[in-house]
């Protein structure tokens, strides 16, 4: 239950907008500025050791500055977020969440969000007219049943792993649906999609069927990467999802590869309607690798179309982000190299899409990469095996409270864009598919032994010649053969 | 230093022509004689030919543009093919390598280039993990056509981070293909054949090689000559024991045989091309004529190309030897700056001609075994 005045945890803000967001903080603090930019942290257990500067004079006496990506400072186009209004929420993020003790330097920095937007929206509308929603009836359906696929299907793989079909390393997305559902339902099917191991919920919502992923898990044969893969190596070319990386940071380099790629078919290639945009979705443990420096820089430099979008859940398996971290504001790191940085309630699956959006839309356009940090929490451990024993029951509570998908379920009722009972059938339906595409799976075969040798090249000639002068893979027996290729 | 091998198969004589330069190729027509070729400027001619073929390919690394190259193999491709294909990059191995894999995985054609290969290890788990593996992760949907080339091994009083041979590293993993050329026309041949190649390719080059001269004939210069993956080369045809080597070692390897065949010794020396996947069936059937072998490298000794040679000889000509089998590699120590200690620490020729001898029985004393 969120106690008035008192938004939940750590990095939220009140919505200005409150009444087309999702979340409903009490018309007082909307229209107190000052109030705004209060320290919100004082339950927060794990921002006890920040010092807070609460100092609120910070965004208001600071004039707007235009907008701080140095690369767009010579021009007078139009920014990420000039055109919209609405994004005036992250306005007063800036200056008071700066752990330096000067205001002015704060708000300086960076974040394109703050002081951008020159309009002051000083009332926000209570009223809830269709044109004050941030979405259609049928845009809000397909995001309600996206995330209640992605939660149901979490679930199931949960169950299916306690029984013992799935194995290995499996890592849930439980709570973090509305940062998939809110970028990912924004592309087009040539966009690509990178993520990490937390990804069976990426290539749902990039459209993998269930069936072809909870295969995959099982380790069968139909799987979307015929069981070679695995939960953390989802792949899928025709959806254009490059994967599924173990490794922290070893899928930024790859997607900041596929934006180069689609820049080099429209400007190389000379394929002039080629504008794909890649998406490079990562935790907030890897914002301290090295690859990820490596590849902001490049994409800003080179400016690629690609959008960063960090899925900040707070831990690192047990390495919680503020003890790994000198500065935890990842935001920020964005415009050290010239590019914008987001900060956005990853809970939220409307605010994260509005932020998509336009990131999405400045990516297609040519004008450069944007980091966006997505504030969300993982309600489950790191992965099946972690016994999850770090966490503050607390936090998890204060985060479980903020569910986007009852926050969404909530909005939908509310505003009226839908009955329960369509509600309560879109969850049906998904069970349904959930557990047709089990059943599928269960009956599916394992791979035969002859697939073991299978697409460990693209040409098969690189096994090499065997003993008889041919090329091994022109013997029949080729694949019935010992370990000794 | 003397780059020129005598090849007792051509019969090509040496002139003192003209180097045959990257642009020099419409030249090709109207000699049937011998030219003769840098390796570097066989690794352009190559680089060069496959970007002008095929518009998805391009190429990127540290200095490959406007320095020309670090070792000067891009020069003039910056000019030709303009920024866009031809790329310098920041000091950011992994970052590009993964760059690299990212454009290859999305349908472009990458051949990135490490000023060394010892800088592959930045990225090494690019390399691996994204490169080699995925094919096989992905079950065939997503293949990464993408070349990872540079110099390879020691050079001259570069000391120990500077010196390491990878070809038993990359050689070991599967999905790769491992390549390294010797001759101009290995590296042309080669290197066009794996930019075509839709596997990723670890491409080893020497940097002391880039300046060796090689004759090349016309066939070697027409723009459709490739040379085929996986298949090793019989440098020299002999009968009493075979000296397998890649790479530089080669050229020591056909010296030794020079100095053998004074002693009576016809040794067969064998240009392994490709490291994986290795031409087995070649070697094989050398030291079932043969009865003898010695292989020969210039990176550590333990779990290295020879001792994959070795293991695959007895495995499957066992009964053919009739002496143990004699493995030369690098001291396994870390490269040495001094340059005699350089000189210890690496294959030379007395050191293959010695191990030759005792293949063979002729009693010689052991060098010291590290």
């Amino acid at each position: 239950m969120i106690k008035p005045g008192q938004p939940p945890q750590c990095f939220s803000r009140p919505s200005v907008l409150s009444s087309l967001s999702l979340s409903n903080p009490p018309p007082s603090q909307k229209k107190d500025k000052k109030k705004m930019s209060s320290p919100i942290l004082s339950g927060a257990k794990i921002l006890q050791t920040l010092p807070i500067n609460s100092n609120a004079g910070g965004s208001a006496s600071d004039p707007p500055k235009p907008l701080s990506d140095p690369l767009l400072l010579l021009k007078s186009k139009s920014s990420l977020f000039r055109s919209s209004p609405k994004l005036r929420r992250f306005s007063s993020y800036s200056p008071c969440r700066s752990f330096s003790s000067s205001s002015s330097s704060s708000s300086a920095v960076f974040a394109v969000s703050s002081d951008v937007v020159k309009e002051e929206k000083k009332k926000p509308k209570l009223s809830t007219s269709v044109s004050d929603l941030l979405i259609t009836k049928e845009e809000a359906l397909e995001l309600y049943e996206d995330m209640v696929l992605g939660r149901a299907f979490e679930d199931m793989c949960a169950q299916m792993y306690y029984r013992g079909k799935m194995f290995g390393f499996v890592h849930l997305y439980n709570g973090q649906e509305a940062v998939s559902t809110g970028f990912i339902k924004l592309l087009k099917k040539e966009d690509c999609v990178v993520s990490t191991y937390r990804d069976h919920v990426h290539a749902l919502s990039k459209g993998v069927p269930a069936r072809a992923v909870i295969s995959e898990l099982f380790g069968k044969t139909t799987g979307c990467c015929r069981g070679q893969g695995g939960s953390m190596h989802m792949f899928s070319s025709d959806h254009n999802l490059l994967g599924g990386f173990a490794f922290i940071g070893e899928g930024i380099p790859v997607a900041t590869g596929a934006a180069f790629t689609s820049k080099y078919r429209r400007e190389v290639l000379k394929k002039a309607d080629y504008n794909s945009v890649t998406l490079a979705f990562f935790g907030d443990g890897t914002c301290n690798n090295g690859q990820f420096f490596e590849c902001l820089n490049m994409a800003a430099l080179w400016k690629l179309p690609i959008v960063f979008v960090v899925e900040n859940n707070l831990w690192a398996i047990g390495m919680s982000h503020l003890r790994a971290t000198s500065d935890p504001e990842i935001w920020k790191k964005g415009p050290a190299f010239g590019m914008p940085g987001v900060h956005v309630d990853g809970m939220d699956v409307l605010k994260v899409r509005e932020v998509a959006r336009e990131a999405i839309s400045r990516a297609r356009r040519g004008d450069g990469p944007t980091l966006v940090e997505c504030e969300t929490y993982r309600f489950r451990g790191h992965s099946l095996a972690d016994p999850d024993e770090l966490r503050d029951p607390a936090e998890k509570a204060r985060y479980a409270a903020r569910d986007p998908i009852t926050a969404l379920k909530k909005y939908i009722l509310d505003k009226k864009l839908g009955t329960e009972a369509e509600l309560k059938a879109i969850e049906k339906r998904i069970d349904e598919v959930v557990e047709d595409a089990v059943e599928f799976a269960d009956e599916s075969p394992l791979p035969p032994r002859s697939q073991l040798l299978e697409n460990v090249f693209a040409d098969p000639k690189g096994f090499g010649i065997g003993p008889d002068g041919k090329y091994r893979c022109e013997d029949p027996k080729f694949t019935e053969g010992t370990a000794h290729v | 230093m003397s780059g020129i091998v005598r090849n007792k198969i051509s019969a090509f004589s040496v002139q003192s022509l003209q180097r045959v330069g990257p642009y020099a190729l419409s030249l090709r027509g109207y000699s049937s004689g011998a030219k003769e070729m840098t390796v570097r400027d066989a690794l352009n001619s190559a680089l060069d030919e496959e970007m002008s073929a095929d518009p998805k390919v391009f190429l990127m690394g540290e200095e490959v543009g406007e320095y020309q190259g670090a070792y000067k193999v891009s020069k003039g491709l910056l000019e030709k093919y303009g920024p866009d294909r031809v790329i310098d990059t920041p000091v950011t191995e992994a970052g590009f390598a993964g760059i690299g894999v990212g454009a290859a995985f999305y349908g472009l054609k990458p051949i990135v280039e490490f000023m060394t290969f010892n800088f592959s290890m930045q990225a090494i788990d690019h390399i691996i993990n994204s490169a080699a593996k995925s094919n096989y992760m992905s079950a065939g949907q997503i293949s990464v056509p993408i070349v990872f080339r540079g110099p390879n091994g020691a050079a001259a009083g570069v000391a120990a981070q500077h010196s390491q041979c990878y070809a038993a590293w990359y050689g070991s993993c599967p999905g790769l293909k491992v390549l390294a050329p010797y001759l101009a026309d290995d590296a042309r041949g080669l290197l066009k054949a794996v930019i075509r190649d839709p596997d990723p390719v670890v491409f080893l080059e020497n940097e002391l090689l880039y300046s060796e001269s090689f004759p090349v004939s016309s066939e070697v210069l027409d723009s459709s000559f490739c040379l085929r993956i996986g298949k090793a080369k019989i440098e020299k045809e002999g009968t009493d024991v075979t000296i397998t080597a890649y790479s530089k070692m080669v050229g020591h390897a056909l010296k030794a045989a020079e100095t053998l065949s004074k002693e009576g010794i016809n040794a067969e020396v064998i240009n392994l091309h490709s490291i994986r996947p290795l031409d087995r069936q070649t070697i094989n059937a050398s030291v079932r004529k043969t009865n003898r072998l010695v292989t020969v490298e210039e990176g550590f000794p333990q779990h290295g190309v020879g001792a994959e040679i070795c293991a695959s000889i007895v495995e499957q000509s066992f009964n053919y030897l009739d002496a143990p089998a004699e493995r030369i590699a690098g001291a396994d120590v870390p490269m040495p700056y001094a340059a005699n200690l350089e000189r210890m620490a690496l294959p030379q020729v007395e050191d293959i001609v010695r191990a030759t001898k005792r293949a063979c029985y002729r009693s010689e004393p052991r060098a010291a075994t590290a």
